[in-house]
């Protein structure tokens, strides 16, 4: 008896002792985005792929991490990805969510992150508003932000002699947001904006509104709108003859899935402004390969590039902090600079902004297109400090 | 110089004529759901899911088979009716007796799964369709450039519209139609094929949710859920113009197009739901519809 019970204690002491176990930390990760309306190919289950290759570039088991993944559909509307939040957050046991497309629906879940505290990696929603007035302790935003994309795309447009601008603007958090920003940056370089018209979201047909966008004679028609809809407007504006005109099209938020749906035909020529493409760098075509294939042929967005380098760099910040603990992760995240094979060396401000260089591309023309997927050519490079606004102007307040 | 309500008048008239073209799809839809409602008494909510196949038959047309707009104009409405007198047989004839709810709960099933399937095949943003080389380009009206394609859209969907009102109102064909809406035992009686008469109705109906679907390809984008978002201010078109009338499904769908787009310059913000607005109040008033007959 005594015998036994020596040496089921020596036995539960080495299993104790022996440090896969003593590290074991299971995550569980939730991916929640749009999955079936228009945002479903620049998010959707893209960026549940490209979280799954995180964990496994990691090789997370590895290092006595154990990761598991769910996704939802918030269908892009806040109460669904509220209630959603809530539930994995409450009952499910997710300790962080990554993606949340479309700003109405980020801007909600963001609050209830903070109210659970938890983490909300973004990087599908555009307002900067989520690392600005509304931040909080809780969020990081990696892709890109409606800052960044003014900078880009407007700055181009007004150096490049587009001094008057009509924007046609999505009626809902993102479009509104992309619109001051992008006001901000054209009135700073001197340009003026002479009118706007705000469509219901998402819309179909936007042909009434580009007639008064023509009417007003801006130089550029500021498209603040994203997904759908930009393929729409684009679509439109060359058939009512806009470019022809000489009036030029700012699609300030076009995704390379945009781009794809258009043909090159359609978007030749536009200049847009991406954190992330996949034929830009050696280290970058190897990836999107590899995401490609498990993706049906079709390669990542920078939304998609964005939830790999969140998860990753999360993941190590708890293998550095040996905890999953919230605040302990966040600030790990915070205080280590960001390096992967998709964005580059970078760094996570205090109000949870990550700062990357952003990049410049124009539309190829069909001639110059080698094939499917080679869309874009490099205009220039926009560092990050540049790009993206500083803290001390974001009007968030959170403590450094 | 002269402004009406703070828009030139110039501006206005481009603005109605871009109203009445957005009108010509809600009439052809609206129409084809009515022509259902009428025989059928189906509410067929796969009307959407109908159009958006009409579009991607036309898209799989020039893509796969090499054939250009004009083919797919015939060709989608031939191949998405068939696949709607498939429907008609196998699915809807078994609930017929049952009651309207369950012919609405079947085909709102069936649109859920049909653009499930369309989104994991091609994917939600969509695929280009170029407009046909005949018919790029425009007319500069003075007020406003007009793409010649929208002018064919507007008269196709005029001709196709009032061809289908002739076909029912003044033919012997619409005649034994109308006569099976009404009664249709006693028109069996008369030696009336009326089940024949159902299914070749609703291929019909569906048929014209497909050549909608081809006329919309080359300007809106072709993705699984085009039909999803038309086909609710569809049915607020229908319920306004009063269910199975067929004059009323015509002149509502131009006319609320009309309405609809005059509000995306005066209000921009209320243009997705100044439809709604309006069948509210219609309901208020007059239950049956402007041009239904009441019950």
């Amino acid at each position: 008896m005594k015998l036994k019970t020596l040496l089921a204690t020596g036995l539960l002491a080495a299993v104790m002792a022996s440090p896969a176990v003593a590290q074991q930390i299971s995550i569980k990760a939730g991916v929640l985005n749009d999955r079936s309306g228009l945002y479903a190919d620049l998010s959707g289950e893209g960026s549940v792929i490209a979280a799954r290759m995180a964990v496994e570039d990691f090789k997370a088991a590895d290092k006595g991490i154990k990761v598991e993944i769910v996704s939802a559909d918030h269908q892009n509307k806040p109460d669904v990805g509220s209630t959603i939040a809530r539930q994995w957050y409450d009952q499910d046991g997710v300790d962080l969510i990554l993606d949340v497309p479309t700003s109405s629906v980020a801007l909600a879940v963001s609050q209830i992150t903070k109210e659970k505290n938890k983490i909300l990696i973004n990087s599908g929603a555009g307002s900067s508003d989520l690392t600005g007035k509304a931040c909080t302790p809780n969020t990081i935003h990696w892709t890109y932000d409606t800052y960044a994309l003014a900078q880009g795309t407007g700055g181009a447009m007004v150096k490049a002699g587009g001094d008057t601008w009509f924007f046609m603007t999505a009626d809902y958090a993102f479009g509104q947001a992309l619109e001051r920003d992008a006001t901000a940056v054209i009135t700073k370089a001197g340009g003026k904006v002479v009118g706007s018209v705000k469509t219901p979201f998402p819309g179909t047909d936007f042909s009434s509104f580009l007639l008064q966008a023509q009417a007003s004679k801006a130089k550029v028609i500021g498209l603040a709108n994203a997904g759908g809809d930009t393929v729409n407007s684009i679509k439109q504006a060359g058939e009512f003859g806009i470019t022809q005109g000489g009036q030029k099209l700012a699609g300030l938020l076009t995704f390379i899935s945009d781009v794809h749906a258009l043909g090159l035909q359609a978007a030749q020529g536009l200049v847009l402004t991406e954190a992330f493409y996949w034929d830009k760098d050696d280290q970058t075509r190897a990836w999107s390969q590899r995401f490609a294939k498990a993706n049906g042929g079709k390669m990542p967005t920078m939304v998609q590039a964005g939830v790999y380098a969140g998860m990753l760099h999360y993941l190590k910040a708890v293998e550095a902090a040996k905890t999953k603990d919230t605040a302990a992760v966040v600030a790990k995240m915070k205080a280590t600079p960001t390096d992967d094979a998709l964005f580059g060396k970078g760094s996570i401000e205090a109000n949870g902004r990550t700062i990357h260089d952003m990049y410049l591309y124009e539309v190829k023309k069909p001639s110059e297109s080698k094939g499917p997927w080679d869309y874009y050519k490099l205009v220039s490079t926009i560092p990050g400090k540049d790009a993206f606004q500083p803290v001390a102007e974001s009007g968030c307040n959170l403590p450094k | 110089m002269f402004e009406l309500l703070g828009v030139p008048p110039q501006a206005l008239f481009g603005q109605v004529l871009l109203g009445l073209i957005n009108g010509s799809f809600y009439a052809i839809l609206s129409l084809g759901l009515a022509v259902i409602f009428g025989l059928l008494n189906i509410i067929n909510f796969t009307h959407g899911a109908q159009y958006m196949m009409g579009a991607f038959v036309a898209w799989m047309a020039l893509n796969y088979l090499g054939l250009n707009y004009w083919a797919a104009l015939i060709v989608a409405p031939i191949v998405v009716g068939a696949v709607g007198i498939a429907i008609e047989r196998l699915l809807l004839r078994r609930i017929a007796h049952l009651d309207h709810l369950y012919g609405l709960l079947l085909t709102f099933g069936l649109a859920l799964i049909i653009q499930g399937l369309f989104r994991n095949q091609y994917g939600s943003s969509g695929l280009p369709y170029a407009i046909p080389p005949q018919l790029s380009g425009g007319q500069n009206l003075g007020f406003m450039f007009l793409p010649n394609y929208r002018a064919w859209v507007i008269v196709a969907s005029l001709v196709v519209c009032l061809g289908t009102w002739f076909l029912i109102e003044k033919t012997k064909l619409g005649s034994y139609l109308r006569a099976a809406t009404e009664n249709p035992t006693l028109t069996q009686a008369f030696g009336i094929n009326v089940p024949l008469l159902v299914t070749l109705t609703y291929g019909f109906g569906v048929a014209l949710a497909a050549f909608a679907g081809v006329l919309a390809a080359p300007i809106y984008s072709v993705n699984p859920n085009m039909g999803g978002d038309l086909i609710i201010v569809v049915f607020a078109v229908v319920v306004i113009g009063g269910m199975g009338s067929i004059m009323g499904a015509i002149v509502t769908g131009f006319a609320l197009g009309l309405v609809e787009g005059l509000t995306k310059v005066f209000y921009p913000e209320g243009a997705a739901t100044v439809i709604f607005v309006i069948m509210v109040l219609v309901l208020l008033v007059k239950p049956a519809g402007l041009f239904g007959r009441q019950a």
